[in-house]
């Protein structure tokens, strides 16, 4: 069997200013090749402006059993969330 | 579904491990790769993916079979976008099952030697223009079903990519249901092709919801799990009683002589498909199957050297590069 | 003659076949992301035609519209390249049929977005983005199936082999290139060969591949002289329906 391309994680950033978000993978011979194969099946509903690549196995994650350390923390920041604070009705939309 | 008869392995782990993942799942959790999960959630998913990514790649070949014959530029580009949208689904799932540790290339070799299945449907031919309706409409409905619950599914890559196929997938089984409205509007012939075709799709349709699994001990495991939403008999009936309307609107006859509302259970009663049928195109025995598996083993071969030389341009380039440094 | 007309029809026929060839790969592609990608190119190319032929019908004045003239000429009214509508054969024939194609088009549709008739102009605009990514991905593939293996080299060169003799067709000028140019709706083709020439001599150089020597070139196909055997298959299969039901509506 000859050897496969190997597998990379594609994040696009659309038209709006938003950060560049994680949008699926692919397999590419190489990070240009990579791009490229980005715009043609990621991009087809015109769904971004700019693409990064990076080839899965350079990914370092944070392994599941941290979860808790690593999250709990910020459970409990219920104030970072809109949502917290009560706002009249009669203020009107915020 | 696309994975039909996907039967969920038995797992011998350890009783309280399992005990806390199915407290994951059932608290809403989505699994992850790096996750611990039983082995026989990881099998079951590995053959449930892959089964569903083979029927896109597979399920393109019907379809395609009519993109050079489109009969308008605008069908010609409907047709060939919707095509191309089963390559980039087939793409999503088998990146999923690739974060469990099966590659692409392995995945590939299971459906051509016949170790790994993809759905009943895709083996029966499409003989005229009107086909395209109706697998639009039939198959992409019925599909459609079993997806848009499947975004909900617990393991994390899986339900990301349906999320993703649901959104594309929307205009597929309008566009079948727009090449069939035309059809019905036609001439004689054009109402007679769309009979024909509703005809011959029915009951391939209503098989792909698979045999009545209400008892099965499989299906249960797995939709514990939460890789199986609902009944193969809960989604056939739903599918039924959204597409007999749909049919009468169209001026098209099921085929299907009980056919009738039936006002005390609120459903329409319809007549089985013929289970021994659909057995025996599970086993290899459809109209197309043989054509099917050939014509992608020939893309696989033909496609050898061109996968093989654009890694080897890469290595070079790599080694170029780094001699240059 | 109407000069405009022939000009119109040349750009759509040529879209619409190479359309039509791409699109045959849909399903048969060698890896997902490469059967993805054909495609794109395929439905740019349908685009394209809808909007070419759209204009040469409103100019033709005869009450047709695009889909008339796809599906209802026959193959002596076609003015494609006899590039275009030879048989994809394998993926490398195919890629670097786009790639001499592509280094052709796109100076040509950008030289067309300063066309005097406006409607061309804007036909081309929307045209070229397309036409310059498929050069910057046929450029790239031609260079990697011509470095990656013996083997793919060999595939590469055989292409280039077999399709160099229709290579520089669309350089065959005649009275309708003449009459274009001196209204200012389009350049003469000539004027771009040594630009089309240079993006060549790079791309086959650093793919490892030799230009074959001689300048002959086949003409017929966009004069409608003379096309191959292969344009009447392409037109049957791809006007089957139209042409065997013309009382149907689609």
């Amino acid at each position: 069997m000859s050897k496969e391309w190997p597998l990379w994680e594609v994040f696009i950033r659309g038209t709006h200013g938003m950060s560049h978000r994680h949008v699926g993978s692919l397999h590419a011979a190489d990070a240009e090749h990579a791009i490229r194969n980005a715009r043609d099946v990621y991009t087809r509903r015109n769904e971004g402006v700019s693409i990064w690549v990076v080839e899965t196995s350079q990914i370092a994650a944070s392994s599941p059993s941290e979860k808790g350390p690593l999250y709990d923390p910020a459970r409990d920041k219920a104030y970072r969330h809109p949502t917290f604070f009560h706002i009249p009705e009669e203020v009107g939309k915020m | 579904m696309y994975a039909q008869m996907v039967k969920s392995e038995a797992t011998q782990d350890d009783p309280d491990m399992l005990a806390a993942f199915q407290a994951r799942v059932d608290a809403g959790e989505k699994i992850e790769p790096k996750d611990w999960m039983p082995a026989g959630y990881r099998k079951t998913l590995i053959r449930q993916i892959g089964q569903h990514a083979h029927s896109e790649i597979v399920g393109q070949l019907p379809e395609a079979n009519w993109i050079a014959r489109a009969p308008t530029l605008e069908r010609k580009a409907n047709l060939l976008a919707k095509v191309q949208d089963e390559a980039g689904h087939g793409l999503y799932l088998y990146c999923a099952v690739e974060t469990l540790g099966v590659s692409r290339d392995e995945l590939t070799e299971m459906l051509l030697d016949g170790r790994m299945k993809y759905s009943s449907i895709f083996n029966y031919p499409t003989l005229t223009w009107a086909d395209m309706g109706a697998v639009g409409w039939l198959v992409d409905g019925a599909a459609i079903m079993n997806q848009v619950p499947l975004q909900r599914t617990s393991y994390g890559p899986y339900a990301r990519s349906m999320v993703r196929i649901c959104k594309e997938e929307s205009f597929h089984q309008r566009q079948g249901f727009h090449v069939m409205m035309a059809m019905v509007k036609g001439s004689e012939a054009q109402k007679r092709m769309a009979q024909d075709a509703l005809n011959r799709f029915w009951y391939p349709a209503l098989m792909m919801f698979g045999p009545s699994d209400k008892d099965s001990v499989h299906s249960e495991q797995s939709m514990s799990w939460k890789i199986k939403m609902n009944t193969n008999d809960e989604l056939r009936q739903k599918f039924v009683d959204e597409t007999v309307p749909q049919a009468e609107y169209l001026g098209l006859t099921i085929p299907d002589e009980h056919m009738k509302w039936n006002e005390d259970t609120g459903h329409y009663d319809f007549t089985e498909p013929d289970w021994s049928e659909f057995f025996e195109v599970i086993q290899g025995n459809g109209p197309c199957n043989v054509d099917r598996i050939a014509a992608r083993q020939k893309a696989w071969d033909d496609g050898a050297w061109v996968r093989e030389a654009m890694v080897a341009h890469a290595e070079k380039k790599q080694s170029r590069k780094s001699a240059a440094e | 003659m109407n000069h405009l007309l022939e000009f119109l029809l040349r750009q759509g026929d040529n879209a619409l076949v190479l359309g039509q060839r791409m699109s045959e790969w849909c399903g048969h592609g060698p890896a997902l992301e490469e059967d993805i990608a054909l495609a794109n190119t395929a439905l740019d190319l349908i685009g394209q035609t809808q909007l070419w032929l759209g204009y040469a019908a409103e100019v033709e004045g005869a009450g047709r519209d695009a889909n008339d003239l796809a599906f209802m000429r026959d193959a002596y009214d076609f003015r494609n390249l006899l590039m275009l509508e030879v048989p994809n054969a394998d993926f490398g024939r195919t890629l670097m049929r786009q790639f001499l194609f592509d280094a052709f088009q796109v100076p040509w549709l950008q030289a067309l977005t300063d066309s005097a008739d406006p409607r061309v102009a804007e036909i081309a605009a929307k045209s070229v983005k397309e036409a310059m990514y498929h050069l910057d991905r046929s450029t790239s593939t031609v260079i990697a199936l011509g470095d990656g293996t013996a083997e793919s080299n060999g595939f590469m060169q055989r292409a280039l082999d077999y399709l160099w003799p229709y290579a520089a067709e669309v350089f065959a000028e005649d009275a309708t290139d003449f009459a274009m140019a001196e209204v200012g709706v389009a350049p003469l083709p000539s004027s771009l060969r040594g630009q089309w020439k240079k993006t060549l001599q790079a791309t086959l150089q650093e793919a490892h591949l030799t230009m074959p020597e001689g300048e002959f070139a086949h003409k017929g196909g966009r004069i409608g002289v003379r096309h191959t055997e292969h344009l009447g298959h392409l037109l049957a299969t791809m006007q089957v329906l139209p042409r065997s039901y013309p009382d149907a509506s689609w």
